[in-house]
């Protein structure tokens, strides 16, 4: 919104009307100003910025590459060679184990994991979507009794540290006899604070008209909401969806109070308890890493195809704030 | 956001600046007064019913669960019968004192979970927040290419498992593990990470031969507060504790490095150009004008690094456990371990409320030091964090 008047701003800058005031520095600007031609010393500066990128981005990547890497050797190579970024031999033992396809049998009960952490993160993504835009557009748009209250609890509710609530998330589900099954694990997070919060934010910079018009038409309230609102709303959804689905996926304390079976692992409670806990035996690297790799695999899809798209909405929601 | 403050009679006039620019021609075409009440009657009757789920679920896993933890706390409650019942001994606040100021292993063992926690802030917010502005500067700097690439490769590990990274860093940690094998290539032979109980400072102190790690000094061993000794809390984090910092500034690093993004791209260009225009060098600009600028930014960082830091359990849970010898112990792990490992409830309630204090002072701080732009620090926070996730 403030572009208009920063840019002939910036322009007169670099274009002085006055070359009077401004002559004495040119000579200094050509070497430091940033629109100078390049000398030697900031082009050694760039050189040197590129390396230190260039070098803390492997730092971040190597780890990733290793655990790839790692998921294809066997056991004692993994242990002998554990920088070697060449399987020696190549093998698809791990992957061959996790899906119960190897000689030893499943070490680890992979695929329950794996179906369950696909049907809660579907419930709980189609759950936050919805009931998050329900709530997140009465708190933006429907007047009603209490709503600030409401909303004032919602602010003080997010503040609320997630790990202070692993003992008493624990006690409510033990009392409402919800321990230790689906709905244990997915009913309590249908709902979150954040999501409700981002709703109401794009709600709010929605137009009123748009609805006004749908109501004097004669829709209802829901029906407004519902074929107007909510199609307008898109790039928030997307961005709900996707805040979502990476957030039940990666959960992990919630699953871990909520539940004591096996039947009910997840792929992160599954994974903790095989790496540290009750499953956990040996080494077995490359068959944890793989374990890892593949539970990390649907998020970083996620990731990499719409990274670009979530710059451009949470960009474009906070221009409209 | 307070502009929809006023609850009643704000539909019958929303004030001109609700939902941009929109709200003034919307005024000119509400209808008469009259069905303004019958449509405010029916949406009291809507909002209910949509904000409903949202009530059921937040009220029932968030606010109950806190009632019900509070009256845990003062129970001594072995999660086997009802605690609401009367089965259980009421003890008052005893599970506070255990904690906090009778001797006994209950406090030493909490204190030694505070100590590590320490030193686990004292380590990892300075690093993460530096690290993150850092990159950002590097990362925003106009005469980089790939700057979106570098992005991604920084904050990829923020939207990761926190479970499947620390599994990597398990492997990596080993004693024969990727990161000694690379320190055998600059001649140095790394410590068996996750056995070492060895305290940083101690260990460095020793190195240079001023204290002797395995002999405590007596007046140090000997005197304590709060049942752990001088000796035990100036020891600095164990080796073992370094993984786990050196695996929380690796992975929130990309986090903060998107906050500080968003801020610099706020940072009036103009401003850093008249700077160097004046003669400033880069690095004088970038002190006396930059830095000032992100102040704001710079202190929520922190602030969300301290918040953040208290609550460190994932890492803790996969990597060590606590070991070795209690110095990766942390509250929150500790809270976990007394409930579901020694079924001692209430004392596991009693730990998750300090340590609820011991957070809400953190955030009362950012509160306080942040008052007079609390608004818009808010507000950025809130789309900082849908901005975090989403690039």
């Amino acid at each position: 919104m403030s572009t208009p008047p920063t840019t002939p701003a910036s322009m007169s800058r670099a274009t002085p009307k006055n070359p009077g005031t401004w002559a004495p520095r040119t000579s200094r600007s050509s070497t430091t100003g940033p629109r100078a031609p390049r000398s030697t010393g900031s082009r050694i500066l760039l050189v040197v910025l590129y390396l230190l990128l260039t070098a803390v981005g492997l730092l971040y990547l190597l780890p990733f590459a290793i655990q790839i890497v790692t998921s294809f050797k066997t056991d004692p190579d993994a242990a002998a060679n554990p920088l070697s970024l060449l399987p020696n031999p190549f093998s698809l033992e791990s992957y061959r184990r996790l899906f119960g396809l190897g000689d030893a049998g499943d070490a680890v009960p992979f695929s329950t994991w794996l179906g369950n952490s696909v049907l809660v993160t579907l419930f709980i993504t189609a759950g936050r979507v919805f009931f998050d835009s329900l709530a997140g557009y009465a708190l933006a748009r429907l007047d009603f009794r209490g709503r600030n209250l409401l909303f004032n609890g919602l602010l003080t509710v997010m503040s609320v540290p997630g790990v202070v609530l692993l003992i008493p998330k624990f006690l409510v589900l033990n009392q409402l006899g919800i321990f230790d099954t689906y709905a244990g694990m997915i009913v309590p997070l249908l709902v979150d604070a954040a999501g409700v919060f981002i709703m109401r934010q794009f709600f709010l910079s929605i137009p009123r008209e748009v609805e006004e018009a749908a109501r004097i038409d004669g829709a209802s309230v829901f029906r407004t909401f519902w074929s107007v609102v909510l199609p307008m709303a898109k790039p928030a959804l997307i961005t709900l969806t996707i805040l979502s689905f990476q957030g039940s996926w990666n959960e992990f304390t919630h699953f871990l109070v909520a539940t004591q079976s096996p039947q009910y692992q997840t792929l992160t409670t599954g994974l903790a308890s095989f790496v540290s806990g009750s499953l956990s035996s040996g080494t077995q690297y490359p068959l944890k890493l793989t374990a890892a790799l593949l539970a990390t695999i649907p998020v970083a899809l996620l990731f990499f195809a719409f990274q670009r798209h979530f710059v451009r909405s949470a960009n474009s929601g906070a221009v409209k704030q | 956001m307070s502009q929809y403050g006023s609850g009643s009679g704000s539909v019958a006039a929303p004030p001109a600046t609700a939902g941009g620019g929109g709200s003034a021609g919307a005024k000119g075409r509400r209808p008469g007064r009259g069905s303004a009440s019958g449509i405010k009657g029916r949406q009291g009757l809507w909002g209910w019913l949509f904000v409903s789920p949202m009530v059921l679920v937040l009220g029932l896993f968030l606010l109950l669960p806190i009632g019900m933890a509070l009256w845990v706390s003062l129970l001594n409650w072995d999660g086997q019968s009802n605690p609401f019942t009367g089965a259980a001994d009421f003890i008052g606040t005893d599970n506070y004192s255990n904690v906090l100021t009778t001797d006994g292993l209950d406090r030493t063992l909490f204190m030694t979970s505070v100590r590590n926690n320490l030193y686990f802030v004292l380590l990892a917010v300075p690093l993460q927040t530096i690290l993150a502005l850092a990159l950002a500067v590097a990362v925003n700097s106009r005469r980089v290419r790939g700057k979106s690439l570098f992005r991604t490769i920084f904050y990829f590990p923020s939207v990761t498992s926190s479970i499947a990274i620390s599994t990597v860093f398990l492997f990596l940690f080993q004693g024969s593990g990727a990161v000694n094998a690379l320190l055998k290539w600059v001649g140095i032979s790394g410590p068996k990470w996750f056995t070492d109980a060895n305290g940083l400072v101690w260990t460095v102190l020793g190195g240079l031969g001023i204290v002797d790690p395995d002999k405590p000094a007596a007046a140090l061993a000997s005197n304590g507060f709060l049942g752990l000794s001088w000796w035990d809390w100036l020891s600095g984090p164990s080796i073992a504790m370094c993984t786990v910092i050196a695996l929380i500034v690796w992975t929130s690093s990309g986090t903060y490095m998107l906050i500080f993004l968003a801020a610099l791209q706020d940072v009036p260009a103009e401003l850093e150009e008249a700077a160097l225009l004046d003669g400033a060098n880069r690095w004088q600009s970038f002190r006396n004008v930059t830095i000032p600028a992100l102040r704001p930014v710079i202190f929520l960082v922190v602030t969300l690094g301290l918040i953040g830091s208290w609550q460190i359990f994932d890492a803790v849970y996969v990597m060590s456990q606590g070991a070795p010898g209690n110095t990766t112990l942390t509250p929150a792990f500790l809270s976990y371990t007394a409930g579901f490992q020694d079924s001692e409830y209430g004392r596991a309630a009693a730990i998750a409320f300090i340590l609820l204090a011991i957070i809400m002072v953190m955030t009362l701080i950012q509160r306080v030091l942040l008052r007079d732009r609390d608004k818009p620090v808010r507000a950025g926070r809130r789309i900082g964090a849908v901005r975090r996730r989403a690039s």
